[in-house]
């Protein structure tokens, strides 16, 4: 038997005012375990899916099924981002708490954590991005690197099964690039990487796609 | 620009529940506000030295932003001092200024310095999450929380962008001077600013949203009133009340 499917995205189109459409009758599978990559050009859509699949933007028409239901309207997509965890692509976007303890806590909070539980979170998120010792820090005056990990945990903290990470290894050194692939490696993992880094695709993923002109094809992964 | 330089500290202030700062900063400031006696307004601004004393904040910081209201207050220097009728005091061509006119404006200067000063020493020494909390907790209204936090959220962008815009500039050899291009890339300056800070807005508040934001900010550190919170509130209360009799006595 297949695995369930987690995400489900039929005949989706999706297109910015005043540009021409940018996803053109979009089909996308994620099933549960797939670890899929995604490649291509700046503005060719990769974000756009994942902003689709967590409701930031509705598409034109097309569905998006997630967890088996049908999701629409903005109260739809509660609990898909209770369950997926989305990296953005700029840190700067993602971390806005005055400590880096509030800002791994803000999640747990939201989802009714509290007390003794959120601190063993914080304690367990940092440590699983290799950050123990910064809970007390300025999340604004961490360097690029510290702040993707941050923002990187500030997801973990959430126990995301699901994971959408919007270029996770821009500008980022080689020992943080390996970190973010170990942390990916846990078993049981489903998520798709948007990313520019051949090497660090193949690592995590099993299939790439690509987008060519509008239309989601598989993208063949240069062997040596 | 929106720096939060006097939030930490350890002091007797830092310690009293933000439920309680946020009250009598309120109190306080409303009730120096309709004082109208030069007496009772030196006594109030004796409260705000106590209060400003106690918070221990660094002298620099505190003495700058005092400077910035009372480029206000000069204004007031400038006009109300010939603007009453009275006994004349010195005469600069038709303008008279008065004894009644200066010790107005006397009071003004002081009730001004007041409110600020018990301003930053209560409210500043808060920092931004926990008034925002303590507002949660005193039934504001939820959107003019948001509001609020949203506006200190932004500008913090917005003085980013600025710093990172005015960066480029120099090191594209713009010098500021009298003419159309500078105007204009002001102009250009202004409108990019605009741009980034509601995109980068709308990226936040994406963030937040897939991180399970509803509405409501939840805040790790909860506020528990304890003995000594009690006590400050009697004092500060025992404070107003005596103002307000003063007042009340002379008014």
């Amino acid at each position: 038997m297949e695995n369930r499917i987690i995400i489900d995205l039929k005949n989706v189109n999706f297109g910015y005012r005043e540009r021409p459409a940018l996803l053109k009758d979009l089909n996308f599978v994620l099933r549960q375990g797939d670890r899929v990559g995604m490649i291509g050009p700046n503005g060719c859509g990769k974000t756009t899916m994942l902003y689709l699949i967590m409701g930031l933007i509705k598409p034109n028409d097309g569905s998006v099924e997630i967890f088996g239901r049908r999701r629409v309207q903005e109260h739809d997509f509660v609990d898909v981002r209770e369950r997926i965890g989305f990296l953005f692509q700029n840190s700067d976007d993602q971390l806005f708490c005055p400590s880096v303890r509030e800002e791994i806590a803000f999640g747990p909070l939201n989802f009714g954590k509290r007390g003794k539980e959120v601190e063993a979170i914080i304690k367990r998120s940092l440590a699983r991005v290799g950050l123990d010792g910064f809970k007390n820090r300025v999340p604004y005056h961490l360097s690029g690197g510290e702040k993707r990990r941050l923002a990187m945990a500030t997801i973990l903290a959430m126990r995301p099964r699901v994971l959408l990470l919007d270029e996770p290894t821009l500008g980022l050194d080689l020992p943080t690039v390996q970190r973010i692939a170990e942390i990916l490696e846990e078993p049981g993992l489903s998520y798709v990487v948007v990313s520019q880094n051949i090497d660090f695709l193949k690592r995590t993923t099993t299939q790439v796609y690509t987008f060519e002109d509008g239309v989601l094809t598989p993208f063949r992964v240069p062997r040596k | 620009m929106i720096e939060e330089h006097f939030s930490e500290g350890n002091s007797v202030i830092h310690r009293i529940d933000p439920r309680i700062r946020i009250i009598c900063a309120i109190v306080y400031s409303a009730i120096i506000a309709v004082i109208g006696n030069l007496s009772v307004a030196f006594i109030g601004l004796g409260a705000a030295i106590v209060f400003i004393t106690l918070a221990q904040l660094d002298a620099m910081h505190l003495l700058r932003r005092l400077l910035v209201v009372n480029v206000f207050v000069l204004m007031f220097w400038l006009v109300l001092p010939f603007s009453f009728s009275g006994d004349t005091i010195l005469s600069v061509g038709p303008l008279n200024m008065t004894q009644q006119g200066v010790l107005y404006t006397l009071m003004l200067t002081l009730k001004c310095n007041a409110i600020i000063l018990i301003n930053v020493g209560l409210l500043s020494t808060c920092g931004m999450f926990n008034v925002v909390h303590a507002l949660n907790h005193l039934r504001v209204p939820n959107k003019l929380i948001h509001l609020l936090f949203f506006i200190f959220r932004f500008s913090h962008v917005m003085h980013y962008e600025y710093a990172r815009l005015t960066d480029t500039l120099k090191i594209r050899g713009f010098r500021p001077r009298t003419s159309m291009h500078t105007y204009r890339t002001y102009g250009s300056i202004i409108g990019t600013l605009l741009i980034r800070a509601y995109e980068r807005s709308e990226q936040i508040h994406r963030a937040m949203v897939c991180r399970g934001f509803k509405g409501k900010y939840w805040l790790l550190d909860h506020f528990v009133l304890r003995r000594s919170d009690v006590l400050a509130a009697t004092i500060m209360a025992a404070g107003a009340v005596i103002i307000i009799i003063l007042q009340w006595k002379t008014g």
